[in-house]
Parts: C-alpha cells; structure tokens; sequence
C-alpha cells in the first residue's frame, strides 16, 4: 500500500487548526515535502482544501507524483475493476488528504478553549476583587443601611407601586410585611 | 454497491411541513400562556384594587408619612 510521507505526519501533529471549515495548509506542505521555511502559495493558482461544505477541491492533494504513483495512474487509465483494494485506496489518497470522518473527526480543543475560559475569568475575578479593596472609591452614603431603611419606609409612605408591586407587599395595618 | 438514489427535491417543503406547524403551536402557546398567566392575573389585580380603594383615605394616610409638599400633616 502507499503511504503518505511525512506531509501526513505532519497534518496529524498539526492538531490546532483543524476545524471542519478551515482551509487547510496542507496543500502546500505536501509540494515541499515538510519544509518549514516555506515560500508563500501562490493564491492566483488553484488550490487544495479540505472543506465538509464544497466537496470537490479545485486541484488533487498530491500533483508531483513519483514513479510508482505514476504507474498506478496509468493503471486508473484501465478497467477499475483490475485495481486491488489497496490501490483504490492509494488513488484515493492522491486524490485527497483527508476524507469526511476525518475532517468531521471532533478533537480535544474544546477542554482547552473551556479551560483557557475557565482560567481567565477567574484571573479576572481576582482582578476585581484586588480592584474593590485598592481602586474603589467609598460608597456613597444612599447605600448604607440606615439611608436604605428610610428610603423604603418613604417609598411604602408614598405607596408605590400599591396593586402589584412593593406597597401591596406590605400589610399597612399591621406594619409588618404580608 | 449500489446506493439508492438520495431526495433531490421537496426539501424544504419536506421540513417546513414538519417545522411550520410546531413553530405556531409554541408561538400560539406562549402568547395563550402569557394572557392567562400574567394579563388576566394583572387585569383582576387592578379591578380588585380599586374596589375597595377609597382615594380619601389614602391620602390621608399619606399627608400623615408627611410625602406631600403642598398639605403638610395636621397637627402641630
């Protein structure tokens, strides 16, 4: 059976950006064969993707083919039905880099995503917390207990909201809440 | 392995005949809902209330707390 080179390995320790519809930058390392220091793809030119939404990418994944890969092409040119199961397979390859389970295959990134979420807001939280104790400026004083209470007992006086809301809530004859 | 043909038309039509018919279900129920749980509990809160609501006796309640600026409570 054919198998892939390094550009495959390569794909699979990729990891990170391999959501189904990113386009996918193996096209590239598979015509440099795993170089790192790769000169920029021509944009102008078609282009090899891996998308579950647009199916049939605009230029097969592998172009530069060696000589067993050229003779296996020649074979495609006969009947199919002389093609062992390997061989097909080897096309297929050729043809794409990954098929649909693998480019739908779901990956571990969202405990990262989750805990990356996770970890900030709880940096953040100590962030306020550091922030009510040194930034803070005092409260002002409508918020202390004793200006809350006779606010309430004005607002009960004026009877607001007597139907639904705070004053029907408080039994006037009593002085005490319903 | 021939597979069978897959339903090129009347997809839409297929899940709109499936969909339109829950769709107004919820929305007739939240809008029945929303009527019977809070409009005509509200309406009934409010008719109840001004049964037996005598205005003068309010505002007297009230000059007394001392919330008015034009009475102020009788007195001393």
């Amino acid at each position: 059976m054919l198998r892939l080179t390094s550009s495959r390995l390569g794909s699979l320790l990729a990891g990170r950006p391999t959501a189904a519809l990113t386009f996918s930058i193996k096209g590239r390392a598979a015509s440099q064969q795993s170089h790192e220091v790769s000169e920029p793809v021509d944009m102008s030119r078609p282009m090899y993707y891996d998308r579950v939404d647009m199916p049939l990418p605009d230029k097969p994944y592998k172009d530069v083919l060696s000589e067993a890969e050229q003779k296996l092409k020649q074979k495609e040119k006969g009947p199919w039905s002389q093609l062992t199961n390997e061989e097909k397979v080897a096309l297929y390859r050729l043809k794409f880099c990954q098929s649909y389970s693998e480019m739908r295959a779901p990956s571990a990134e969202w405990k990262t995503v989750l805990g990356g979420m996770l970890f900030f807001i709880g940096f953040t939280g100590l962030v306020v917390w550091w922030q009510r104790i040194y930034v803070y400026p005092p409260s002002p004083r409508t918020l202390d207990g004793d200006w809350k209470a006779m606010q309430l007992q004005r607002m009960l006086d004026m009877r607001i909201n007597p139907v639904e809301g705070l004053s029907a809530k408080w039994d006037y004859d009593k002085g005490q809440w319903k | 392995m021939s597979l069978q043909k897959p339903i090129m038309r009347g997809l839409l039509a297929k899940r709109l005949r499936f969909h339109l018919p829950i769709a107004f279900g919820i929305a007739i129920t939240v809008a029945l809902s929303y009527k019977f749980g809070v409009t005509e509990p509200r309406k009934k809160a409010y008719a109840n209330f001004y049964k037996q609501y005598d205005a003068v006796k309010e505002f007297n309640a009230m000059r007394e707390a001392g919330v008015f600026e034009s009475v102020r409570p009788s007195g001393k």
